[in-house]
């Protein structure tokens, strides 16, 4: 246990309000792969930015070689050979690929001037050695998010590494480009570099690891060997509870068809969508990160611009060319991206609730507060929003919290048809099993829910029926009886079902 | 690659600036000759400089609205040394003229380095309070040409191979920027920092500190060009180079440096000032009113901006692996 | 469900954050407007003298007209520095209908019309081409006065029919002048459009989220649109008034105006990043600065010192708050 190259010893991180890590122990080998291990919330994006110098910790110690070490600054990380991939492309989108792959670490001709040409052949060999091919100076906007994410490895095998840390790195690649990450992961291993693979699928973390670390809501929970544990041990690690009673999904009588689409298209986003949702079900629809799945969501809420193709409400169709008519005709849409989409974080929450209806709510132009104020009540009081009160402002309320105002919001226009595009994604285990709960609520109250999730067993869990989608095509459709993960996902990593 | 030359902003910016410096020497043969040339580059030396160091402030997603103030007081300045102590070498002067212009970038620079306040209420800011400081240090009196050494007047006139020295300083300030802007890590940094901050400062990279140096080198500059202009029109007061920063924005929109940040090369900022400088030495030429100048300017810089907008436009990302999928499965 | 416990449920709104609203920034510029008010009576015994007061407001009432909107606008992440340059145009036109022999109203309409076309053009740049507002409102801010160098070059008009002296000159009741009683009017006008309307709720939304604005089904873009030409409307009738003050046009009229038009903003606490500011506040630092000019004037300084002092508030107001959070948090460290 002692030849460990890279150690956090009882590191803590605090942001207002919430303690992100709260006195966290890792331990990294040289030539040996740690899986992290742990629910959204948990921690693992913390604890990567205090590894990398983004963030610096609160209390504990950072140990490289033995050593204490202090980064003020990503710099500090990296020019120890700490490298990492985000999960979020950091990257330049102006810039060229060899440039991405070399900023901060640019080869130099006599200490002195970029040297241009040994950047072009060294990205040449880094993107070849990792089966990339793609032309060094290429514009980085150009790319596919794939072909995005491997400048990005590319960028941290460019500088000597002691140390790689992979942040999910599989959640927005293929099939093919997965088992090409492996490959590259065990050539690392045997160069003797310590990895951090941080994810969420299991089949990874027993294929590629031989130690992990499993965090629950920023607090170490425990650690060792792969070979000595199982998955349904980990997962106990994990939400400390069975994962069964997460779903608490209720029969509810499905009805007539509600909303029929039909060959959605759109030129460079997806293609030929169809699909038709009924009364009181609940559609899932599965793909990897930049499936286009998100994209076909917004097209029918009307953000999206050259959509082709047929929307039809009761039979009758209908024209949606911007929210404002999606919510007349009573599509709503619960966005991914909470903070930037779906909520003003400044305004007070009663504010928030009543921005779709303003106009319906005001008397002659004048704001009546107090109807706002009744609304805000009625339906934050339903979802058992935690707040002092309701003119309190957003963003001093918690991940889960937020999105329930986002629900509410939406409610309180009496929708037909509610998207949920990520419902649970960052939010604490308790508001995820609330928000669960409530959507068996709503459809037992006559809505229709469309929940768009990469989260396997939600979608596993919650949906009548699901929707496979992979590089902008549908392709599969499954019934609740039909689905298992193994399908899923062979469906939407670009297989086909065996069955 | 040649095609790749003209279809890019700057291939198409000067072929516009050559057609229209050709076009209007078809009217008049005297405007393409070569001393006519010079004088043109020579007219817009002090352009081109200030806009290489807007460029800089503007990658770096800021705004440096002071720069004509600091002209102003930075040539007020060295006028009022120079008639007061006319003994004081050149060097010395010119030494002065970019330390002062550097200290009044610095201030601008601190405050967004530091207090990350917008930078476009600094120097909204610092514009009226230098000017004002000019006010101030002059009593509102002017400094005449006589009231001027002749080699404070001189030096920028001084002819190397029929190119004055004014001229040769735009040139060694391309040369300088071309070379830093491309081939130093500094110069990189100023295009990582404005492209993608978040993660610039992954990279390392001090986003901060860049913006500093952005607004030190375009205070610096603004110095230089304050004793440069002064000496140029043999004439120091309050007002000079009144609403001049909105030129130079302009040079630099007009060559595609993008006021988001990031985006911008030291020929096209060139060729935008250039642009600006054809079109006022044209106009007169060409028999139009002066009085439309700026109007046209204003002009330029919205076709500019708005050709901008429309080029960048749908180079969103891909999903669909070929594009034509649509047609494929239809046709199955 | 529970409802039994629910009976204690959230309330409303709570009292503190009430009082909390007492000690903001409007309430710091009343201390300093007053401060200003003591000091400048005690340095000059004209001070006081109701005229002189009225006298003084010509001085701000023009360009606070253009702040009230331009604080929505701020408020709504946007900017328009053009709005000098509106003044030049409108009021050149304004001028060349004048010399045709056109009558008061037909005059002022011109103006009014001018600045509305102006705005509409600024407002359909930024939206239909999703440029940021202040690249569109550099340009055409040399464009809109280039115009007006074009029509007018270096020639001054002065033939401004008879009664039309009377919006910059005239007085409705005692010392009450027609421009200071239009904007009194305007103040009450904005200060409802910001905080008692759904256009002032849209304003504050997207000043502070225009996507999940856009995404809560508000049309963010035509609430931009409008905002610009209610910018606009406002400038070309600042333009009347000041064409009428003067009685004359010149292209250089209003020049540098947008600077102390944006500080005036500023300064009453609306925030350059958009989402914050209160229509009070702009009118406290309307009078602010009218107080402190007009101080000045008392004490014979010079127009040009004022601009530094305008620079040196700017930047303190927008440096100090900061400072101190920067403060606190060094203290809160230390502890």
């Amino acid at each position: 246990m002692n030849n460990a190259i890279f150690s956090l010893k009882k590191v803590s991180k605090v942001f207002p309000g919430v303690k992100a890590l709260d006195g966290v122990d890792l331990h990294l080998y040289p030539g040996q792969v740690t899986a992290l291990v742990g629910e959204n919330g948990a921690g693992k994006s913390t604890l990567v930015k205090t590894m990398t110098g983004i963030y610096q910790p609160d209390g504990g110690e950072i140990i490289f070689n033995g050593k204490p070490v202090q980064f003020h600054s990503p710099h500090d990380s990296h020019a120890l050979g700490i490298t990492a991939i985000h999960q979020e492309t950091v990257l330049f989108d102006d810039l060229t690929v060899a440039e991405n792959i070399f900023l901060g670490n640019y080869p130099l001709t006599k200490r002195f001037s970029i040297d241009w040409a040994a950047m072009e052949t060294r990205s040449q060999e880094i993107l070849s050695s990792i089966n990339a091919h793609m032309d060094p100076n290429q514009i980085l906007r150009e790319l596919s998010i794939g072909q995005k994410h491997m400048v990005g490895i590319a960028r941290a095998l460019s500088v000597d590494a002691k140390v790689v840390i992979l942040d999910e790195p599989t959640a927005a690649l293929s099939h093919h480009e997965i088992h090409e990450l492996y490959e590259l992961v065990n050539t690392l291993k045997s160069q003797g570099k310590a990895i951090l693979f941080i994810t969420h699928k299991f089949d990874e973390i027993f294929t590629l690891a031989d130690r992990y670390t499993v965090f629950r809501d920023g607090s170490f929970v425990g650690e060792g060997f792969i070979k000595d544990t199982n998955e349904s041990q980990l997962v106990e690690m994990m939400v400390a509870r069975s994962i069964e009673a997460t779903y608490p999904k209720k029969d509810v009588a499905i009805g007539e068809t509600l909303l029929e689409v039909s060959n959605l298209c759109h030129t460079t986003e997806f293609a030929n969508i169809s699909f038709s949702l009924k009364k009181g079900e609940i559609l899932g629809v599965y793909g990897l990160v930049g499936s286009g799945r998100t994209e076909v969501m917004q097209a029918l809420f009307g953000t999206t611009d050259h959509v082709t193709g047929s929307v039809k409400m009761n039979g009758k169709e209908v024209i949606i060319h911007s929210p404002k008519e999606a919510i007349d005709n009573g599509i709503v849409y619960v966005p991914e991206e909470r903070q930037k989409q779906g909520i003003v974080l400044e305004l007070p929450i009663y504010q928030n609730v009543s921005l779709p209806q303003m106009e319906r709510l005001a008397k002659h132009g004048q704001i009546d507060q107090e109807s706002e104020m009744a609304l805000a009540r009625q339906y934050c009081e339903r979802l058992q929003v935690k707040a002092s009160c309701w003119d309190e402002k957003v963003m001093n309320l918690s991940g889960g919290n937020q999105q329930k105002v986002v629900i509410a919001k939406w409610l309180a226009t009496n929708p037909k048809v509610i998207i949920l595009d990520e419902p649970t994604k960052g939010i604490d285990i308790g508001s995820k099993a609330a928000v669960h709960e409530f959507m068996s609520e709503l459809v037992d109250s006559g809505l229709s829910v469309i929940m768009v999730s990469s989260e396997l067993p939600e979608i596993l869990g919650m949906s009548d029926r699901i929707l496979v989608m992979n590089e902008g095509l549908i392709v599969g459709e499954l019934s609740r009886a039909d689905a298992t993960p193994e399908k899923v996902v062979s469906l939407a990593t670009g297989g086909s079902v065996t069955c | 690659m040649l095609k790749r030359l003209i279809y890019s902003r700057e291939g198409v910016l000067s072929i516009i600036v050559l057609a229209m410096f050709f076009g209007v020497g078809v009217i008049s043969p005297d405007f393409i000759s070569l001393s006519n040339s010079v004088s043109i580059f020579n007219d817009t030396s002090i352009l081109i400089m200030l806009a290489l160091g807007q460029m800089l402030v503007i990658l770096t997603r800021c705004i440096d609205l002071s720069v004509a103030a600091n002209v102003a007081f930075t040539g007020m300045f060295v006028a009022m040394v120079n008639q007061y102590f006319p003994e004081l070498s050149m060097a010395l002067l010119i030494f002065l003229s970019l330390f002062i212009g550097a200290l009044l970038g610095a201030i601008n620079g601190l405050f967004v380095w530091l207090l990350k306040v917008p930078s476009i209420v600094i120097t909204l800011g610092t514009m009226s309070i230098y000017r004002g400081a000019t006010f101030l240090l002059s009593d509102g009196a002017w400094v005449n040409s006589h009231q001027m050494s002749e080699s404070f007047i001189g030096l920028p006139r001084y002819e190397i191979l029929s190119i004055p020295v004014l001229g040769w300083m735009a040139v060694a300030a391309i040369i300088l920027f071309f070379w830093a802007m491309k081939f130093s890590v500094w110069g990189r940094n100023f295009y990582a920092a404005g492209g993608n901050p978040m993660a610039a400062f992954y990279s390392g990279v001090n986003v901060g500190k860049v913006q500093f140096y952005a607004f030190l080198v375009s205070g610096t500059l603004s110095g230089l060009c304050g004793y440069l202009w002064v000496s140029r029109f043999a004439v120091a007061y309050v007002d000079v180079a009144n609403g001049f920063e909105l030129q130079v924005i302009a040079a630099c929109v007009i060559g595609g440096v993008s006021i988001v940040g990031g985006l911008g090369t030291v020929v096209g900022c060139v060729i935008g000032a250039l642009f600006i400088g054809v079109v006022n030495n044209a106009l007169p030429i060409i028999g139009v009113s002066p009085f439309w100048q700026m109007a046209i300017s204003g002009l330029v810089i919205i076709i500019a901006v708005i050709a901008n907008a429309t080029s960048g436009k749908d180079k969103a990302r891909i999903i669909l692996r070929n594009p034509n999928a649509n047609d494929e499965i239809r046709a199955n | 469900m529970d409802t039994t416990i629910k009976k204690s449920a959230t309330p409303d709104s709570m009292f503190t954050s009430k009082l909390q609203g007492l000690l903001r920034w409007e309430s710091f510029l009343v201390l300093i407007v007053f401060l200003v008010c003591v000091m400048n009576s005690y340095l000059s015994p004209y001070f006081l003298d109701p005229w002189n007061l009225s006298d003084a407001t010509f001085n701000f009432t023009e360009k606070a007209l253009i702040a009230l909107p331009m604080a929505m606008l701020i408020i709504a992440k946007e900017i328009d520095i053009s709005v000098a340059a509106i003044i030049s145009l409108s009021s050149t036109l304004m001028g060349l209908v004048a010399q045709m022999g056109a009558p008061v109203y037909a005059v002022a309409f011109v103006g009014i019309l001018v600045g509305a076309a102006c705005g509409l053009f600024n407002g359909v740049l930024v939206t239909r081409f999703k440029i940021p507002s202040i690249v569109v409102t550099i340009g055409t801010m040399s464009l809109f006065r280039g115009i007006s160098y074009i029509l007018l070059g270096d020639q001054v008009v002065r033939d401004y029919p008879d009664g039309f002296e009377f919006f910059g000159q005239g007085y409705v009741y005692w010392v009450f002048s027609f421009e200071l009683v239009l904007f009194a009017f305007f103040a009450l006008v904005f200060y409802w459009l910001l905080h008692r309307t759904t256009f002032g709720r849209y304003t504050y939304a997207i000043g502070n989220n225009p996507t999940a604005s856009y995404y809560s089904g508000i049309k963010v873009d035509k609430h931009r649109l409008i905002l610009f030409t209610l910018v606009g409307v406002m400038s070309g009738v600042a333009s009347v008034l000041l064409t009428s003050r003067l009685g004359s046009t010149r292209p250089s009229i209003a020049m540098g105006w947008e600077l102390s038009i944006i500080t005036m903003v500023v300064l009453g606490g609306v925030s350059i990043l958009g989402g914050s500011g209160t229509i009070a506040g702009v009118v406290l630092a309307v009078i602010l600065m009218g107080l402190v000019t007009f101080g000045m004037g008392l004490l014979n300084i010079p127009g040009i010192v004022m601009t530094i002092i305008v620079g040196v508030m700017l930047i303190t107001v927008v440096s100090l708050p900061v400072l101190i959070t920067l403060y606190k948090n060094k203290k809160a460290k230390a502890l």
